[in-house]
């Protein structure tokens, strides 16, 4: 559904977005993670044809995002959430939506029908007809998902959608999202929050101008983040540890405690167990231990940062 | 281009200023006090016919000038206004052109502008014949010169102010900004009035006004080319803070 092949967009001497590379499928939640200054606006902003690339290809639903006759059709398969919502203040809930409801060419029976489906299921249906200069923050974010939705797209761009939102709010947002997922669509979600990407993206991109890593949540953690097993023994002899290292190990010793680095260990610790058991080893415990999101993802952006 | 888009944009720019008074006052405000101030001098002392016969046309031309005045609030703010509350980008991701947009916001600040300019002088032209009559024997208002000023110069004269508006808002970032660089606009009518009044390009020749409105509809085309290529959504997106 999202495709980009070397995506690059550069201000001046300033490169924002790096040969980006990554591929979004339809139904799926991508998320793109990563510190401010990252280049993760600038990514949607490509996408939705808002600015243009400087080098590179991209394209949704194999629309190319740089053929100005394919952008319009873009525009129209896509709903934009950006992370300052844009809404109308002057004018009311409803109006807000009729009116992006109009651009989109949706029919008035539609129109009407989808308003007050999304106003009812973010319950919003009651304040419809205030101004939204009064909403709170939630209520209008809450409003600017309904916009991107109005007209049924099915690919849906979401920039920091809980970004500043009290807890309830924010949890509310994002249990609208995982309902998407029910509809089948399409949600590119640009957060900083490790916890919100864990909980609703199917897969994640980390990215720091370049995409530094790409996989689910589960696979970055293990992948990049990597495990551990710890084992305690009884006494750490001498023997214990030369058989250990015989193995070619990333480890560290601690006091009768050895915690090993390892990319499988399932596989890997009957080896190793039996290493140190046959060194003269008395094991008392072994533990595998997993890196979080949060690892994997420090991780990936210091690692190569540092490069 | 697709008029309809454009129509749906002004049509949401309408309802806007419905709610913001301070929109609303500064399009009616001055046609209103300026037809009843003009139609006010006129009674205080009794003018002689061929006085009136060259004061007239002048007192309407100015009009002229206040078509370059009076789309100045309204057209900056439809740009930069979306910029400052940043509703311009979740515009820009919708399925428009960057033509329909500029068209929309020419549309919203053209039509409620020329309506108040023409309700002013329509105002302007009751008071004056109704104080005139004595002097004239018969109504001044309307005739051809006073129709081709309204009609022709002062709608050309407030598409060249909507237009660049809409260029100086594209190129700055604050409201009060684009208005007072929107104002200088009405130098060239006042020039043109100036000119009127030393008899150099006399206003009450209709050649002399149907010259200057081909002169004002040549810079419209050529203003509106220079809206299209100055609205860049790149920097409007990344430069704009």
């Amino acid at each position: 559904m999202i495709d980009a092949v070397g995506l690059t967009k550069k201000f001046g001497e300033l490169t924002a977005v790096d040969n980006l590379t990554l591929h979004v499928d339809e139904g799926e939640i991508f998320g793109l993670l990563g510190p401010n200054g990252a280049g993760k606006t600038t990514t949607v902003r490509m996408l939705c044809c808002l600015i243009s690339k400087t080098a590179g290809q991209a394209s949704i639903a194999g629309y190319d995002v740089s053929n100005e006759a394919d952008a319009l059709k873009i525009r129209k398969l896509i709903g934009f959430v950006p992370d300052n919502v844009g809404l109308y203040e002057a004018l009311s809930a409803y109006d807000n939506l009729d009116f992006y409801g109009k651009l989109y060419d949706v029919s008035d029976e539609k129109r009407k029908e989808n308003i007050e489906n999304l106003l009812k299921m973010l319950g919003l249906w009651e304040k419809r007809d205030v101004m939204v200069g009064t909403f709170s923050k939630g209520m209008k974010q809450k409003l600017a998902l309904a916009r991107a939705l109005v007209h049924e797209p099915q690919v849906l761009f979401l920039d920091e959608p809980t970004a500043n939102l009290d807890p309830e709010a924010a949890k509310t947002v994002r249990d609208f999202i995982l309902d998407l997922r029910e509809q089948k669509r399409t949600v590119f979600l640009n957060t900083h929050n490790l916890d919100e990407a864990r909980k609703l993206c199917d897969r994640i991109g980390i990215l720091n101008t370049s995409l530094r890593g790409l996989g689910s949540p589960q696979e970055l953690e293990n992948n990049v983040g990597g495990r551990a097993t710890v084992i305690q023994l009884e006494r750490l002899t001498d023997e214990v540890l030369s058989s250990l290292k015989s193995l070619d190990l990333d480890m560290i010793v601690g006091e009768n405690k050895v915690t090993i680095r390892l990319t499988q260990p399932e596989k890997e610790n009957p080896a190793i167990l039996d290493a140190m058991f046959r060194a003269g080893g008395k094991i008392q415990s072994a533990t595998i231990v997993g890196s979080t999101l949060e690892d994997a993802y420090l991780k990936l952006v210091r690692k190569e940062a540092k490069e | 281009m697709r008029l309809s888009k454009s129509w749906v944009i002004a049509r949401k720019d309408f309802k806007t200023f419905r709610r913001k008074k301070n929109v609303l006052y500064s399009l009616l405000i001055a046609p209103i006090m300026i037809s009843i101030l003009l139609s006010v001098v006129l009674t205080v002392k009794d003018i002689p016919a061929t006085t009136l016969s060259y004061l007239l046309p002048a007192l309407s031309f100015l009009y002229v000038i206040l078509a370059g005045v009076v789309p100045t609030a309204i057209a900056s703010y439809t740009v930069v206004g979306e910029k400052v509350e940043k509703t311009l980008e979740p515009l820009l991701a919708a399925p428009v052109t960057d033509g329909e947009i500029l068209l929309g916001k020419g549309i919203s600040a053209f039509l409620p502008s020329i309506l108040a300019i023409l309700g002013g002088s329509v105002l302007f032209m009751v008071l004056s014949d109704v104080v005139t009559f004595k002097s004239f024997g018969y109504y001044f208002f309307p005739n051809l010169n006073t129709a081709v000023t309204l009609f022709l110069m002062v709608p050309l004269a407030i598409l060249m102010s909507v237009e660049w508006n809409v260029v100086v808002s594209g190129r700055v970032t604050d409201v009060r900004v684009a208005q007072q660089l929107g104002g200088l606009i009405v130098l060239p009518f006042a020039a043109i009035y100036v000119l009127g009044e030393i008899n150099v390009v006399p206003l009450d020749v209709t050649s002399n006004l149907l010259i200057i409105c081909g002169i004002l509809a040549l810079v419209d085309v050529l203003l509106f080319s220079i809206a299209r290529e100055t609205f860049q959504r790149d920097e409007i997106l990344t430069k704009w803070k």
